[in-house]
């Protein structure tokens, strides 16, 4: 048999062909040849035949019948071997194939291995794809590496912890006693490592956070080590010293000082520090500086730092390289809750970036724009919005007239420009509109009662124009049928009532129904706008006729729709005044509705995920169909209650039942704040009596907003197999303008749907 | 199927997933959320994506996810992967991500958002170097950790070019996994790197 090919030849030859057929044959032909060789059980050659075989892995050949060759490898004595087979095991074997647990007696030995490069080798292998099992098994090997002096080995060990906990968080514990002089080592290599290691077990432990509080001064120690110091030509980097254990340094001075004074106070100038020191021309000053930021923006620092670091984000602003941009909009984003007034100061470079040419930059630019808009910038920055609705590309549209329908309703000077707003952005980008934007803009017009006149005009004005946009057409249909009499009247207060007689709307109406632009969902606003006016015009018989002739409908909806109403006009007519009425004006339901969604787009969405917590999901999701809200209100009928009113804090219970089982009540509960400061740290508990069991999921936030600006909710799951009357104890602490507040109550008007 | 459906599905799979502390089968559901999303992430569907996004992050911290190197033709040159995901994943992931990169313009800042992933890419000659990290991360160190891996190719190859990295992949691998460790710098110091590969070198058998 000769002698298997060599790598580099077999790559030559892969690359001289031609087509892909070409390069799958030889793939084939050579794929055949190894898979011969591994049957024959060929120790010289198998590390060759391996490392052809990853290279074809690589080009997107199956390569799965090289996995138990890998673990050959990995146990063989030559280092050429091991290197290639635990690289094999890397790429091939993940914890889903069940042969990888085969590696872990290996990796043992070679953790105890006298070279150590081979220790290397396993450390690097658990340390990216060990899954739990084999990190539960190896974990004690692993730690006693943690705690030898070789440096080279130390920091392996240390990331190999991290994963070891990521994968088993109960076994953070014991790396714990391993973590005591880590700070001490003078190796970056060990210190970079190790920060890497306390983050992650104070990121997913409250108990190690406070535990490692204390290290605090030696951190900032480190840190002005390494900015006093002199050139190192080992760690420089541009003429910074060690710019990587910088920032994860000031990432753990971050999560370690985020909700503690002392902390905090301990680390303001060093950060001081950075911030004014730090070299600016190079990337890597940059990324220091965003570091440190960051941090002082997350911890407890006084407002001076603060507006530091806000002052420093408004010069990355104006940065010419765009990377330092786009970096500076996306922190911006994160920081305009909490230190609303110091960005504000930057709306303008920030309103420029909104013609910016690249996508990112962009979308940050949007995102930013909607959490400055307020009271007094209102008309000016919906100009600019606008404008850049008109010009955006597709993608950013939805999200963009989302924002501008939202910051209308928070903010308009007045309901005729709210109105117009809305109409400029149906008309500009009216097919991206979401869906859940139509049932809400309805909800606004018919709240708006003295603007109808005026709203059905435009409106009506619009769809002669253009009738391709579907939520502009259903709106549209939607006025008409509701007041298509001011329309016919001529009543407009607002700009110069237009002669329109009814048969013209009723010929607008019934081109929508047979128009090709029409969606069904269209078309069945259309039909019920025309048998609305039913009551309001005088034509009934023209109505009649059309309502007949969609009685036969292919379109079921469309079919069922006019065939009830034909019932209507024959055997119900005596109740058709009555149930064709005007809409009454809607209240905004307590489950705060669509407007949880929308508000996502840039304002609640950083705090939602940076908190790490799943945010409620039952009822933000649910809610946003307009319909879907009545449905359940309807189904469950089970009203929403107020469990809590004290000192502005309102905490709302909202019910539905859990299929499959009924004994389980799902509350969600909504905190608002109506003081004008933020309530932070804000903590929801429930206990319930003996004969009850309560779950309390995550909650979607800490921080209420002030002035009502948003909702906490936060799911409780009871389950109650007596049928008992429910009834709760509720503990609530938050801090309100830097004092603690805490308060108990009892909570004993549940309405008796929710546990009977 | 209207969006509502799925959403209640995948609420449902993540009250599971959060109630259960199994890692076995909460890596079964990560996998079967994975799958489902990357089937709706096709469509837009945003409130469904940042839904099944927002669990992403629930079981992340700071991490790096995967590097790839790929040419401008879209030839992959390098794949390293910190979390487990399947091969039919991997590729689709590959896939997706390069189309995306590549059509990229020039003047683009090197970061981009894709699914609910940071993408920090360089273009180095004729390669991309791209990162995936999750939205803690700091995107301009990570632009100084690909600089740093490049120095360190271009050191040991001595002037790298694409070529040394087709045909020495296994090195390139090496060199990456005494820089890097589970998604973190391990060393760095640029000589300390060098200096462990070198010995490394030297324990081959011949």
């Amino acid at each position: 048999m000769p002698a298997p090919i060599r790598l580099r030849e077999l790559i030559r030859t892969i690359r001289t062909a031609r087509t892909q057929a070409e390069e799958r044959e030889m793939i084939q032909k050579e794929c055949a040849a190894i898979r011969s060789s591994f049957r024959e059980e060929d120790n010289t050659y198998r590390c060759r035949n391996v490392a052809k075989l990853l290279y074809m892995h690589m080009l997107g050949y199956p390569a799965h019948f090289g996995q138990l060759e890998c673990l050959k490898l990995i146990a063989s004595q030559k280092f050429t071997d091991k290197r290639i087979g635990y690289l094999g095991a890397m790429l091939l074997l993940d914890e889903r194939q069940d042969v990888h647990l085969l590696m872990t007696n290996c990796i043992k030995n070679d953790l105890n291995h006298s070279t150590q490069y081979v220790q290397g080798l396993a450390l690097c292998t658990l340390g990216c794809m060990g899954s739990s099992e084999m990190c539960r098994d190896l974990a004690g090997e692993v730690e006693k590496l943690l705690k030898t002096s070789n440096s080279y080995l130390r920091k392996k060990a240390a990331l190999c912890a991290v994963h070891v906990i990521r994968k088993v968080p109960e076994l953070m514990e014991m790396f714990l006693p391993a973590t005591k002089n880590l700070l001490s080592e003078k190796n970056h290599g060990v210190l970079h490592t190790s920060v890497v290691l306390l983050t992650e077990m104070c990121e997913r432990s409250p108990d190690m956070l406070a535990h490692f509080r204390k290290l605090v001064p030696q951190l900032v120690r480190i840190l002005k080590n390494l900015i006093m110091s002199g050139y190192s030509p080992e760690h420089d980097v541009s003429g910074i010293s060690d710019p990587f254990l910088q920032v994860r340094i000031l990432r753990l001075l971050r999560i370690l000082g985020k909700s503690d004074d002392d902390s905090s106070e301990a680390m303001n100038d060093i950060l001081a520090q950075v911030a004014t020191n730090t070299e600016t021309s190079k990337n890597v000053g940059n990324a220091i500086l965003y570091e440190t930021v960051l941090t002082i923006m997350d911890i407890k620092s006084e407002s001076g730092l603060r507006v530091l670091a806000i002052n420093i984000l408004g010069r990355f602003l104006l940065n010419n390289d765009k990377n330092i941009r786009y970096v500076a909009l996306t922190s911006l984003l994160k920081t305009v809750q909490t230190d609303h007034n110091a960005v504000q100061r930057h709306r303008s470079t920030i309103v420029d970036c909104l013609k910016d040419l690249d996508v990112s930059i962009k979308r940050r630019a949007m995102e930013l724009s909607f959490a400055l808009v307020n009271g007094n910038n209102i008309r000016g920055m919906m100009k600019e919005l606008l404008y850049f609705l008109d010009s955006c590309d597709p993608e950013f549209k939805a999200d963009c007239a989302s924002g501008v329908f939202l910051a209308a309703e928070k903010y308009a000077p007045s309901k005729r420009w709210h109105i117009d707003t809305i109409m400029r952005v149906l008309t500009t980008a009216g097919s991206y509109v979401r869906d859940d934007s139509v049932p809400n803009l309805i909800q606004l017009i018919t709240n708006s009662v003295e603007m109808h006149a005026y709203t059905v005009q435009r409106l009506y004005k619009a769809l002669l124009d253009d009738i391709s946009q579907q939520p502009l057409v259903q709106v549209a249909s939607w006025c008409i049928g509701e007041y298509g009499d001011l329309l016919v009247s001529g009543q407009c207060e607002e700009e110069e009532p237009i002669q329109v007689t009814e048969d013209e709307v009723l010929d607008v109406l019934e081109g929508l129904l047979v128009s090709n632009l029409s969606t069904p969902v269209t078309r069945g606003y259309a039909l019920t706008a025309i048998m609305k006016l039913s009551t309001r015009f005088s034509s009934v018989n023209r109505i009649k006729k059309v309502v007949s002739i969609y009685g036969s409908s292919i379109d079921v909806e469309l079919q069922q729709r006019a065939v009830e109403y034909n019932a209507l006009f024959k055997k119900y007519d005596h109740m058709r005044p009555a149930l064709l009425e005007r809409m009454p004006i809607m209240e905004k339901t307590a489950t705060n509705g669509p407007t949880e969604i929308v508000q996502t787009n840039g304002e609640t969405e950083p705090s939602v995920v940076e908190s790490k917590h799943l945010p409620p999901v039952t009822h933000s999701c649910i809610s946003q169909s307009f319909d879907y809200l009545l449905l359940l209100t309807l189904c469950l009928g089970i009203p929403p209650m107020t469990a809590y009113n004290k000192n502005g804090l309102k905490i709302d219970f909202t019910f539905e039942r859990a299929n499959p089982n009924p004994n389980i009540a799902v509350i969600t509960i909504h905190a608002s704040n109506s003081t004008e400061a933020d309530m932070t740290d804000f903590v929801f508990q429930a206990a319930v009596p003996k004969t009850f069991q309560l779950q309390l999921l995550s909650p979607s936030s800490n921080v209420v907003p002030a002035l009502n600006q948003g909702t906490v909710t936060q799911v409780i799951r009871v389950l109650n197999p007596q049928k008992q009357q429910l009834r709760m104890r509720i503990k609530l602490t938050y801090t309100l303008k830097g004092s603690a507040v805490q308060d108990l109550a009892e909570v004993n008007n549940f309405p008796p749907q929710s546990w009977q | 199927m209207h969006f509502l459906y799925p959403m209640c599905c995948f609420n449902s799979l993540l009250n599971l997933t959060c109630q259960n502390q199994n890692n076995y089968i909460q890596d079964h559901l990560k996998s079967a959320l994975f799958d489902a999303f990357c089937l709706t992430a096709d469509v837009f569907n945003r409130p469904l994506c940042s839904l099944i996004s927002l669990f992403f992050h629930f079981f992340s911290s700071f991490q790096m996810q995967f590097m790839l190197l790929f040419s401008r033709q879209g030839k992959l040159r390098l794949q390293k992967w910190y979390v487990p995901l399947s091969d039919k994943e991997k590729k689709k992931i590959t896939r997706e991500l390069v189309q995306t990169v590549l059509a990229r313009k020039p003047k683009m800042c090197s970061f981009l958002e894709w699914r609910d992933l940071k993408i920090v890419y360089k273009r180095y000659a004729s390669l991309y170097f791209c990162c995936a990290i999750e939205d803690q991360d700091n995107e301009l160190i990570t632009l100084e950790i690909i600089h740093r891996y490049v120095e360190l190719l271009d050191k040991y190859f001595g002037s790298v070019c694409e070529l040394d990295i087709i045909f020495n992949f296994e090195k390139a691998y090496f060199i990456l996994d005494e820089f890097l460790l589970g998604g973190e710098a391990q060393e760095t110091s640029k000589k300390n790197v060098l200096k462990a590969i070198e010995q490394a070198d030297l324990l081959q058998e011949v």
